[in-house]
């Protein structure tokens, strides 16, 4: 259904997924894309009207009750973030609103 | 004497009173030592802790209750250790340093196990070489201009060279039997839920199980004894009785009377090696003559793994890696005016190709008007290829195939053409995709002394079967005690 991934849908789908790309990754991408397509295409032609979608494998999903249980220290929790405020309890960002 | 390399043997040994676990993981760090420089296979060594670690359990009441007493492990780095950096060989997570163990930390420290350091993989587990670590490659010890395989090429490549006698990795395409086959060493994909995932960096979470690398099935069945069984961290952890694995092989047979192997010879037409075919055959040959029965089966939809695989894998991907936001952990950008730009500036400098690669992929068969086309067609797909593997195995007992079509290649030899590279999971990913136990055991060496895996797939949550019919096979035959060359 897509023979070619343009430039422009590799910087669609980057800013979809807030992710900087350089040229030169916008040009191999688009290359590289168009080729991994063409090859996944083939599940295409696979007949699967009416077969259920498999989400995941295992047996059965074990629910428990949901309780209130200890979590992290809030400074563990803050200890690893490139900007925090640890006094306040807060993890840091640019400024949302201008 | 020669110091024991089984962690069977490490552990009985220290038990009894012949060796301590300090004089046991000194051993172990001064091979890393020696070893590792030209390998790359450790992210991290942790010598402090982990003699700190053994001096504990030397002094302990309980020591001889303990099934992993002193035994030395290396874990994967994409496996949370709290106080150990933990960084998945991403950019993203230099310096990263977990506020918690993942579960299975907890398991082999419970258990009186040792972690001596983090090994290298590809980053964020997505690569079948380790040549995508933001920090190097890893190399093959049976041939140093060879890649280990990957992802967990580390870990395979440590356990190789007798580093360490047990390591774990993750496995979500062949991340554990592709290298271990590559390596020549013993290893396990648990049936997706044997083993909690819970501080598991997620890659692909319908996919992803984390498993033991050894160099004997006893050994992988003792991790598993560790290792498996329910979590409450988990929801996906299988709440099925565990087996004794180690126990079911003690009390195995030396033949293999009754056990029914598959063989879906219709995979191996082509892009099988020539060298790696002829030892898969005469892999079938001795389980033939130590009683097996050797059955056809057909996996029809198998062709079209690969491509399921690569779709529903990148979507699960796109989604997991979003969390590397530059807030919370890792790298940030400096200097971003908003946080859209922090996001992307972050992610941009923090992840490398080929993990951008599968965010672009994984987010475009996600987006509106290609949803339907590829991932809710992929999903269909692979319930066929589930029913296809269930199909079989009510017939036999497990299905043999090669772990990979080819055995270690050249550094370098497959890092421009994604869809080459991506093939080399061609006998692994069904056992993902239809969440099956399955193991890789050494069967053979190539004319260039390069390590050949015999992969045997079995029911859902039936690993044990596996373990044992592995085990049969290992023993009856010489591969496992075949070593890489002593570095010169």
């Amino acid at each position: 259904m897509t023979d070619t991934f343009s430039r422009g849908d590799v910087e669609r789908v980057a800013h979809l997924a807030r992710l900087e790309l350089n040229a030169e990754e916008k040009d191999l991408f688009a290359r590289q894309l168009a080729g991994i397509l063409a090859y996944a295409e083939q599940i295409q032609r696979v007949p699967t009207e009416g077969v259920e979608p498999t989400s995941h494998a295992g047996d059965a999903a074990m629910l428990r009750d949901d309780e209130v249980q200890p979590s992290l220290p809030r400074a563990a929790s803050l200890a690893a973030a490139p900007d925090a405020d640890a006094a306040a309890g807060l993890f840091k960002v640019p400024r949302v609103i201008g | 004497m020669e110091s024991p390399t089984r962690a069977r043997d490490i552990r009985d040994a220290i038990v009894s009173g012949q060796r301590s676990a300090v004089e046991t993981c000194r051993e172990a760090l001064d091979r890393i030592a020696a070893l590792n420089p030209p390998l790359n296979a450790f992210r991290a060594v942790v010598p402090e802790r982990a003699l700190a670690r053994a001096a504990e359990l030397d002094a302990r009441a309980d020591r001889t209750t303990l099934p992993l007493l002193g035994v030395p492990v290396a874990l994967k780095d994409n496996i949370c250790t709290r106080g150990i950096a933990t960084t998945a060989s991403s950019r993203i997570l230099d310096g990263y340093v977990p506020p918690y163990d993942a579960t299975v930390v907890e398991r082999l420290e419970a258990a009186g196990a040792v972690i001596v350091g983090k090994t290298n993989c590809d980053e964020f587990a997505m690569g079948s070489s380790t040549e995508n670590s933001a920090f190097g490659p890893t190399c093959n010890p049976w041939s140093v201009d060879r890649t280990p395989g990957g992802s967990s090429g580390g870990s395979a490549a440590a356990v190789a060279a007798r580093m360490v006698p047990v390591a774990l990795g993750s496995d979500t395409g062949g991340s554990i039997r592709q290298p271990a086959a590559l390596c020549g060493v013993v290893g396990f994909k648990p049936s997706y839920g044997r083993v909690s995932r819970y501080g598991l960096i997620a890659f692909a979470s319908s996919l992803d199980q984390i498993g033991p690398f050894a160099t004997t099935v006893a050994d992988a069945a003792v991790m598993m004894d560790v290792l498996a069984g329910p979590d409450p961290r988990d929801s996906t952890a299988s709440a099925a009785p565990v087996p004794d694995f180690s126990r079911t092989l003690d009390g195995n047979d030396k033949r293999m009377a009754g056990v029914r192997v598959g063989v879906p010879r219709h995979l191996f037409a082509e892009g099988v090696d020539a060298e790696v075919n002829a030892a898969f055959e005469a892999a079938l040959e001795v389980t033939r003559g130590l009683g097996a029965e050797l059955v056809d089966v057909s996996l029809p939809y198998s062709p079209q793994a690969i491509p399921v695989y690569y779709v529903i894998a990148t979507a699960e991907a796109s989604s997991n890696l979003a969390r590397y936001d530059g807030v919370r952990y890792g790298h940030r950008a400096a200097n971003a005016k908003t946080p859209v730009e922090m996001y992307e500036r972050t992610r941009g400098a923090g992840f490398g190709r080929e993990v951008k690669r599968r965010i672009i992929l994984g987010t475009y068969v996600l987006s509106a008007g290609y949803y339907d086309a590829y991932y809710r067609q992929a999903q269909q797909v692979r319930t066929l290829i589930r029913d296809d593997y269930a199909r079989a195995l009510t017939g036999v007992d497990v299905i043999a195939m090669p772990t990979s079509p080819t055995a270690a290649f050249k550094l370098g030899e497959r890092t421009e053409d994604p869809v080459q590279m991506y093939l080399s999971d061609v006998f692994t990913v069904g056992a993902n995709l239809a969440g099956l136990p399955a193991v890789t055991v050494p069967c053979g060496l190539t004319t260039n002394r390069l390590p050949v895996g015999l992969q045997l797939t079995g029911r859902l949550m039936d690993d044990a079967t596996v373990l044992r019919v592995a085990d049969v096979y290992e023993r009856a035959t010489p591969w496992s005690s075949e070593r890489p060359p002593q570095p010169a």
